[in-house]
């Protein structure tokens, strides 16, 4: 297993190794996100901009308009809701080139407690219009949505998760901006994970068999654009969903999921997330357990709405 | 005095009558717009279009031209003006400014204008990319220039003097800003509402180059301006002492006309002045 920030920062380093338009911005979060591997490497094309995350989207966005691929990182607290006029209109607004990360989302990050903890970090991305949200789901598919975003043209926001979580894929994937990907067969229901809930979601499965359940997976770590026809065929094959995310329950993956529902095909949904409110520093186990959202609450949940339809 | 030919000065005064003309025009039919601060700003953006920068109004993006950051995006009348009279658009179509579907949006549209560098309007936003438009001139060993116009009322941002920090940090020398210094802003007076003075004080704290000029001398403005260019110690800032409303008696100095629209009478007895201005 390798942590998912390692996995990011590799990959900028491979990258800016490509392409010497990619150019990298810091607010002295550098080896918390890991953009210090790129920092090292080429120091030319590291901008630190000290603790002042409005003027670091800003210049992003300068660089972009003069022909660089500039990615911004921070924790994702601060780049969507510190900076996130300057998100909205220097970058959105102005149709500007800038990739930005935002570290340490959900419950998951290192235990420094709310004030450095993203719970509606999708909500608002999703409501930019033209932003591209990400939320890669293992190491291997950060490593290519990095790559992916850097390949798109136009605005992209990637959740950057801080620790090890299990691998999923393996190198035959393939991943691509509005395509999510069924991991695991089933048809009594859908889990639906994005992030590193895919992989709670996938041990949720594999409980759920044990009680005859069949579960399929599907991993959308594709947010927006989202994966539309893949959460109706879900639907119609399976009738029932439960969507998994390391974020609030309001506006994030449950409701881009359930808004592609009730336009095209209504069936019963269960959201486990965050429930709408701020969090607390525990280890990431005991942060899962007391704010339910590890796999045996996934099996509990699914096992109601069974019940229930 | 300033060193620029008698005869380039008539004509840069010519343009900035028109420029004035064009602002209170597109506002009186839009019933929308900031005539005060884009008529404290045409002097500026006159030096700068007309004399001061290189672009090529038939190719907007010259890798290699001079970049303009208007990050007080309510002057954008006069940007637009500005843009259309210097050949980067038809001056004809000014006329749609504020209609639905049109180009001209009441702050400026870096997608639909030819010649407008960054979406400003929310203040406090545009120094921070001038930046990193210099940043890439630098990486790209490309010897253009950036220039930036700020509002008095738009330092009050602080995004402002973050940018401000990191310009002087970096030693930012291939970026200027021009501060548009009329003392008015939305709700009355710079000085009554949040005081910005010591401007010079302030900006030369955060390491800049302070420089103080009339911002309606239009000599004065091109040799500095040309100046700031050609000189490789930086970042420097002019503090532009301006008028809100410039050129028409009634709308100066005074936060009635940040936004509001002139009566048909009103505007007759602008373009009145104005024509007596130019000349």
């Amino acid at each position: 297993m390798t942590a998912l920030r390692d996995a990011f920062g590799k990959a900028l380093l491979e990258l800016g190794s490509k392409n010497k338009d990619i150019v990298v911005l810091d607010a002295d979060l550098g080896s918390s996100t890991k953009t210090e591997y790129f920092a090292k490497e080429f120091p030319e094309r590291f901008f630190q901009c000290g603790v002042a995350e409005q003027n670091m989207v800003g210049i992003a966005a300068g660089l972009a308009a003069s022909g660089k691929i500039p990615f911004v990182a921070s924790f994702a607290v601060f780049i969507t809701k510190r900076a996130l006029d300057q998100v909205s209109i220097s970058v959105a607004y102005s149709d500007l080139n800038v990739k930005l990360v935002g570290a340490y989302t959900g419950l998951f990050n290192g235990r420094t407690g709310a004030t450095h903890m993203a719970v509606d970090d999708i909500s608002i991305t999703r409501a930019i219009p033209g932003m591209v949200v990400l939320d890669p789901a293992d190491a291997l598919e950060t490593r290519q949505a990095v790559f992916a975003a850097a390949e798109y043209e136009g605005p992209v926001y990637i959740r950057e998760t801080r620790d090890e979580w299990p691998d999923i894929f393996n190198d035959d994937y393939r991943f691509k901006i509005g395509k999510g990907k069924i991991v695991r067969g089933g048809k009594d229901l859908t889990l639906i994970g994005c992030g590193v809930m895919t992989s709670e979601a996938v041990k949720a499965a594999e409980m759920l068999q044990t009680k005859g359940i069949d579960a399929r997976v599907v991993n959308m770590s594709s947010i927006k654009p989202i994966d539309e026809e893949l959460i109706v065929s879900c639907a119609e094959e399976t009738k029932a969903i439960v969507t998994c995310e390391n974020h609030n329950i309001h506006g994030g993956l449950g409701s881009a999921v359930s808004e592609v529902l009730v336009q095209r095909s209504c069936v019963p949904v269960r959201m486990v997330g965050i429930k709408d409110t701020f969090n607390e520093c525990g280890t990431n186990p005991e942060l899962l357990e007391k704010y339910e959202m590890d796999a045996p609450t996934i099996v509990k949940q699914a096992q109601s709405l069974l019940e229930n339809i | 005095m300033a060193n620029i030919d008698k005869n380039e000065l008539e004509r840069l005064r010519q343009v900035a009558s028109d420029i004035r003309c064009s602002v209170v025009s597109m506002v009186k039919e839009a019933k929308v717009g900031h005539i005060g601060g884009s008529l404290s700003v045409t002097d500026i953006l006159t030096a700068l279009y007309f004399s001061v920068m290189e672009v090529k109004p038939e190719d907007p993006g010259w890798e290699d031209r001079d970049r303009l950051v208007l990050s007080k995006g309510h002057g954008a009348t006069a940007l637009y003006s500005a843009l259309a009279y210097r050949g980067f658009s038809p001056v004809e179509g000014l006329e749609s400014f504020g209609c639905i579907d049109s180009r001209y949006q009441v702050h400026p549209d870096r997608k639909k204008v030819p010649g407008v560098e960054v979406s400003t309007g929310a203040l406090g936003q545009g120094l921070s990319v001038g930046i990193g438009m210099a940043l890439a001139a630098k990486l790209e060993k490309k010897k253009y220039h950036t220039f930036v116009i700020l509002g008095d009322g738009e330092i009050q941002e602080g995004q402002v003097w973050e940018a401000a920090m990191f310009a002087a940090h970096y030693k930012i020398e291939n970026l200027t800003v021009i501060l548009d210094y009329n003392n008015v802003q939305l709700m009355g007076d710079v000085d009554k509402i949040m005081d910005v003075a010591p401007v010079d004080k302030k900006w030369d704290s955060f390491g800049w180059i302070v420089k103080k000029i009339d911002g309606h001398d239009l000599g004065e403005l091109v040799e500095n301006l040309k100046e700031a260019k050609r000189s490789d110690e930086g970042p420097v800032i002019f503090i532009a002492k301006t008028t809100k409303g410039k050129g028409v008696s009634f709308m100066q100095n005074t936060c009635d006309w940040h936004g509001g629209v002139p009566s048909e009478e009103e505007f007759n007895k602008a373009i009145g002045e104005l024509k007596d201005y130019g000349e």
